[in-house]
């Protein structure tokens, strides 16, 4: 597999690490009343689809941001990849 | 009553609700033929090397069917005790690996702590004297060993057919049918089934499943890829597993040298791994074997694993009524075949769990009772 980075084009596999399901970049707010059952679902319940699948994707062999990857679980053809983070503070230009 | 998956374990249920409990209207039921999926792909291991409490006696009483069970269903299943090894290249890992020990005996297991001398009297041909990871002994199971995977599967499946289990093959469920909280029937490519329960031991595609019947799992499916040589003359004389990296290594009756490592990492249905995980197998053989170095890749393949959260596997009651759940296994199944089908057959009949499987809960996530042998957290990929 060969992933397209937004920064640094397509690289191989061996540059990035897997975190795993897309949703694990949204934490949910350890201030609600419902915390505790909102983070086993988080931390430990997965969709785990057999087909497209946004993933975290970690490029520590190059530009070291977090990726959201889309990808086909069924034949590993990947679709896309962007940023994950992408707040306005990270975008600017300094 | 219906066992969703034809694969080891479901064809041990089968066999034990037959054998055990008397009953025999049961239809197993299988999308693609018996006995073709993980069963027919693993690396034919068999240990009872656990530490955690809820883990060990569960294994042990695999290990001790494993050692009836050619007696039990009359097939051969070439069970083969050649002991399985796990090698230590420190201080800290030795002192790991003798508390393991203790634990392991403590549940009635066999467990050996053998010094560098012992391990070159076995093995003379590792690389003792490495740089970075000397070899300074191991621990020894000696009943450990191997079996031939295939003939485990026809086994059960014979005893199972004999005593009256349908097994009907290219038979896919596309859904559940459920009134009022409780399983009542499925629906398949072939046409629906009713039933008083269903059980579902399927592996790789427990989460499809799972989702049918609106339950959301803490499993993740993975692909984890296993490797052959070709043909050599008697070299490895057990199961030798690696301390430094991720790689076990046994030889098959044939000759050809059977070895893994890790999983890919990253999830996946397709059944094929990429290149960097067998570069870090191949590296890692020869980093423990350097003489393997000009041995021929006979062939690798891969197959789905459904990892858990904690490692270890669940067999349990569901939250909708009479569906039962058989999943979790990760890349250890293998050895677990005779038991799991033991239990989870306990469990389907009686409604109650199995005192040796009694941790395996669904709901240890949200209580945190999880069983995580590794230490490596909900984090499927690590364990």
């Amino acid at each position: 597999m060969r992933i397209p980075c937004p920064f640094c084009g397509v690289r191989d596999l061996t540059e990035f690490t897997y975190l795993g399901d897309a949703s694990l970049a949204q934490r949910p707010d350890p201030a609600s009343p419902d915390a505790a059952a909102r983070f086993h679902e988080y931390v430990h319940l997965r969709d785990n689809p057999a087909g497209l699948h946004d993933e975290l994707w970690y490029h520590g062999g190059g530009c070291r941001s977090w990726l959201t990857v889309t990808r086909n679980t069924r034949t590993h053809v990947i679709e896309g990849a962007k940023l994950t983070r992408t707040s306005k503070s990270w975008t600017a230009t300094s | 009553m219906v066992v969703v998956g034809a694969g080891g374990h479901g064809l041990a249920t089968a066999y034990y609700l037959a054998k055990n409990h008397g009953i025999s209207n049961v239809a197993l039921i299988e999308k693609g033929w018996l006995g073709g999926g993980n069963v027919g792909r693993n690396t034919t291991i068999i240990r009872s090397n656990y530490l955690l409490p809820g883990n060990e006696a569960f294994y042990e009483q695999s290990l001790k069917l494993w050692e009836g069970l050619e007696q039990d269903f009359n097939y051969n299943a070439m069970v083969s005790q050649r002991g399985v090894l796990n090698l230590y290249h420190s201080d800290a890992q030795r002192d790991a690996y003798a508390r393991r020990g203790n634990a392991m005996r403590l549940h009635g297991a066999d467990a050996e702590l053998l010094d560098r001398n012992a391990v070159k009297a076995m093995a003379p041909f590792l690389n003792f004297d490495d740089a970075r990871f000397p070899i300074q002994g191991g621990l020894l199971q000696r009943r450990g060993g191997t079996a031939r995977h295939d003939a485990v599967a026809w086994g059960f499946a014979r005893g199972a057919s004999d005593r009256g289990v349908d097994i009907i093959e290219n038979c896919e469920v596309v859904g559940l049918a459920i009134e009022d909280g409780r399983v009542v029937g499925l629906k398949t490519t072939r046409g629906d089934i009713k039933a008083k329960k269903v059980g579902l031991a399927v592996a790789g595609a427990t989460s499809q499943l799972g989702a049918m019947a609106g339950l959301r799992l803490p499993i993740e499916s993975h692909v984890l890829q296993a490797f052959v040589s070709e043909g050599l003359k008697p070299l490895v004389p057990g199961v030798i597993t690696f301390g430094a990296g991720h790689f076990y290594v046994s030889q098959s009756d044939k000759g050809g040298l059977v070895f893994g490592g890790d999983i890919d990492g990253y999830n996946s249905y397709a059944r094929r791994g990429n290149l960097p995980v067998v570069e870090d197998v191949c590296e890692s053989g020869m980093a423990l074997m350097p003489m393997i170095g000009r041995v021929r890749l006979l062939r690798s393949w891969g197959g789905l694993m459904d990892m858990s959260m904690d490692g270890s596997p669940i067999i349990d009651r569901t939250p909708v009524e009479n569906l039962f759940l058989n999943c979790g296994w990760c890349y250890g199944g293998f050895k677990a075949t005779p038991a799991s089908g033991w239990c989870f057959a306990h469990l389907i009949a009686t409604g109650q769990s199995h005192p040796n499987a009694a941790a395996y809960r669904l709901d240890r996530f949200a209580s945190g009772a999880v069983i995580d042998e590794k230490g490596a957290g909900a984090q499927p990929n690590l364990h």
